[in-house]
């Protein structure tokens, strides 16, 4: 159990710099997950705390001490790698006892800890194996067993279930976290799927471009985007964004086609905007309906217990999730119906949240 | 699946393999044959006919004193050699292996040793290592006569030695930087994530994973070791002095060549490759047991 705190960390290669100043505070026992597109820097921030990648400035400090001149050994985290990284020459076993191999465990304690540790992951029937003769899962587990065996003090995933397939990966992630539970080790973990994040994580790191973007739980993450980065990343289908403006009775949408009127905005007039409304939150209605917005089914996707609807308003393309029995044929109208509470601001110039909206009436779309 | 390229007619299939066998035929088992035929048999060293003798040129070479004493040079030569060669190589390679600045650059300059036929290695060590001038004079001068290939057979054995392992560390380093590079580098992060430091990385795992291509660097370096240093022995030392660097594949050119006794040096080539397939046959049976393949 520990605390990581990481200060102003940036990050650079030869030329190009990777990481820019990241600050995060992981408390002891928590699971952090660092969410972000492919060559956002979470597995270079990762690395960064393992003590495999140097840092170019800042400090990442465990419990309370600086680490940035340690070797990965002396940091006491373990981490499981995407690709499993297990050793191909050496059975299961001692895969899973190599760390205390090193650190000169006698045999004796060491069989009885792989035995404790395969008996957590049921590898006991696997011991003798050799890495090649796995199936991906198994080999997942004796990862997760190499870096439990060594009772750390930080676990560090990067991307650990992405080889996996779909099945797989859903038990896998439910093992993890009930893993963590038992365990409590402070644990960080990195990936790029959502679905993923949100299900793990106590919190969530959002990264972007080398910047965390919002440090929140999933569910703030998910109700109060703090970026226009956040709010289409995380959530499926992505949430709508509409380009507008700010005009004397409301916001003019689209260019000037359409008309929002909400309730009080402190913005100036004429500044641009760009509102954002998630799938779910829109209903769809019949066309015509008072305060609703008219469109153009394009296409529907059947997900089984619901249907994503992507309509066309005036050439912007927007997606509706339904769960109703409702299935509009392509091309027919109908109306979208939303509630001001659901619609999120953004800045058009930095992309950041715009909390000048306050209001809780219906929105009438004139 | 493995798959493979069948032919309608088997006559099609052997069309395509004609010129290879043709190649292989009379470049390998045409003059080898003759080499049989002649060890069993005694030529008349100006020509005219020759007399059958079965295994009488055998029995001579092998009751001579100083046929022994080349077998002993030869074995010395390739196992000293062969071992310097690769231990360099593989130290070499590690450290390169470890993203040192201008890896790039000893990659390209180290394969140029192997480049260089083995008579034009000889020369220039010829000179790098004379006992009258350059850096071993220097030292001569500290220790009189601490070295002097031309008279004493340990300076000269190891001044051989030097030229061929010279020329082969090269070689070796290229395969030995090319399976190390071939370990992901995961795995040694995950070993050093394990507390393992970079000595124990290297013995845990790095080495038990490269141990295919040691096998393999094990099997042409003797090998080579047997066969290329022909030039580098005439070159530098001729086979003296007394005989000291006399290694077989020399001694069948000057006993055939010089001393005109062609079947017994058809006898010493059939021992010669004898000796290198027993070896090779016994690196494969006992050596190959410990390798790792992935």
């Amino acid at each position: 159990m520990a605390s990581i705190t990481i200060r102003d960390v940036y990050k650079s290669y030869a030329k190009m710099q990777v990481v820019h100043g990241v600050n995060l505070d992981i408390t002891s026992g928590e699971f952090v997950v660092i969410l972000g597109p492919s060559g956002c820097g979470k597995s270079t921030l990762l690395r960064m705390i393992a003590g495999l990648e140097d840092i170019s400035g800042g400090t990442i400090a465990i419990d309370g001490a600086i680490v940035n001149k340690l070797e990965p050994r002396e940091r006491g985290c373990a981490m499981v790698f995407q690709n499993y990284a297990l050793y191909p020459h050496m059975s299961v076993a001692q895969n899973i006892g190599y760390s205390l191999k090193v650190a000169g465990v006698p045999t004796a304690e060491r069989t009885q800890r792989i035995q404790a540790v395969a008996r957590i992951l049921e590898l006991e029937q696997l011991l003798d194996r050799k890495p090649m003769a796995l199936s991906g899962g198994q080999r997942q587990r004796v990862a997760m067993g190499r870096a439990m065996i060594r009772e750390p003090k930080v676990f560090l995933f990067d991307e650990p279930l992405s080889n996996l397939d779909a099945k797989l990966r859903v038990q896998m992630r439910s093992e993890i976290r009930k893993l963590h539970r038992r365990l409590s080790a402070t644990s960080v973990f990195v990936t790029h799927d959502q679905v993923e994040a949100m299900t793990l994580a106590d919190r969530l790191v959002v990264m972007n471009g080398g910047r965390v973007e919002q440090v929140g739980t999933p569910s703030e993450i998910y109700s109060r985007p703090a970026s226009r980065f956040v709010a289409t990343f995380v959530g499926a289908p992505a949430m709508n964004m509409l380009e507008g403006e700010v005009t004397l009775d409301g916001l003019s949408l689209l260019g000037g086609s359409r008309r929002l009127a909400v309730s009080r905005a402190s913005l100036p007039v004429g500044s641009k905007v760009a509102v954002g409304i998630r799938p779910e939150a829109v209903r769809l209605v019949a066309p015509g309906t008072t305060g609703a917005l008219n469109a153009s089914v394009d296409l529907v996707e059947e997900l089984g217990a619901g249907r994503v609807v992507y309509v066309d308003l005036d050439g912007a393309a927007f997606s509706v999730m339904t769960s109703e029995a409702v299935h509009p044929a392509p091309g027919s109208a109908v109306g979208l119906q939303f509630s001001e509470a659901d619609l999120h601001f953004f800045s058009s110039e930095t992309g950041s949240r715009l909390d000048v909206f306050k209001a809780s009436v219906p929105v009438p779309a004139l | 699946m493995e798959k493979r390229v069948t032919f309608s007619r088997w006559s099609i299939g052997i069309l395509f393999a004609v010129p290879q066998l043709i190649l292989i035929f009379t470049f390998f088992y045409w003059p080898a044959g003759q080499a049989v035929y002649w060890s069993l048999t005694l030529q008349q060293p100006w020509g005219g006919g020759n007399i059958w003798v079965g295994l009488d040129n055998f029995r001579s070479i092998l009751s001579n004193a100083d046929y022994w004493k080349s077998i002993t040079a030869s074995l010395t030569f390739a196992a000293i050699s062969t071992g310097l060669a690769m231990l360099i190589a593989l130290v070499l390679a590690t450290l390169t292996d470890r993203q040192l600045a201008g890896s790039r650059l000893y990659r390209v300059v180290l394969i140029w040793p192997y480049g260089i036929a083995a008579p034009a290695l000889a020369m220039a060590f010829r000179f790098i290592l004379a006992p009258e001038a350059g850096f071993m004079a220097v030292v001569n001068q500290v220790w009189p006569g601490f070295w002097d290939p031309g008279l004493d057979g340990t300076d000269a054995m190891a001044s051989i030695i030097v030229a061929f392992s010279w020329k082969y560390v090269g070689y070796n380093f290229i395969f030995f930087l090319a399976a190390l590079q071939a370990i992901p580098r995961s795995l040694i992060e995950a070993a050093a994530m394990d507390g393992s430091g970079v000595i124990r990385r290297f013995w845990d795992i790095q080495f038990p994973l490269i141990t295919p291509t040691i096998f393999f660097l094990l099997v042409i370096n003797i090998t080579e070791s047997f066969q290329d240093s022909f030039g580098i022995v005439d070159i530098m030392t001729s086979g003296g002095p007394a005989n000291a660097t006399n290694l077989m594949v020399y001694k069948i050119y000057s006993d055939g060549f010089k001393g005109l006794d062609y079947s017994g040096a058809a006898a010493q080539s059939i021992i010669l490759m004898l000796l290198i397939i027993v070896l090779t046959i016994f690196q494969f049976r006992f050596i190959e047991r410990r390798v790792h393949y992935r």
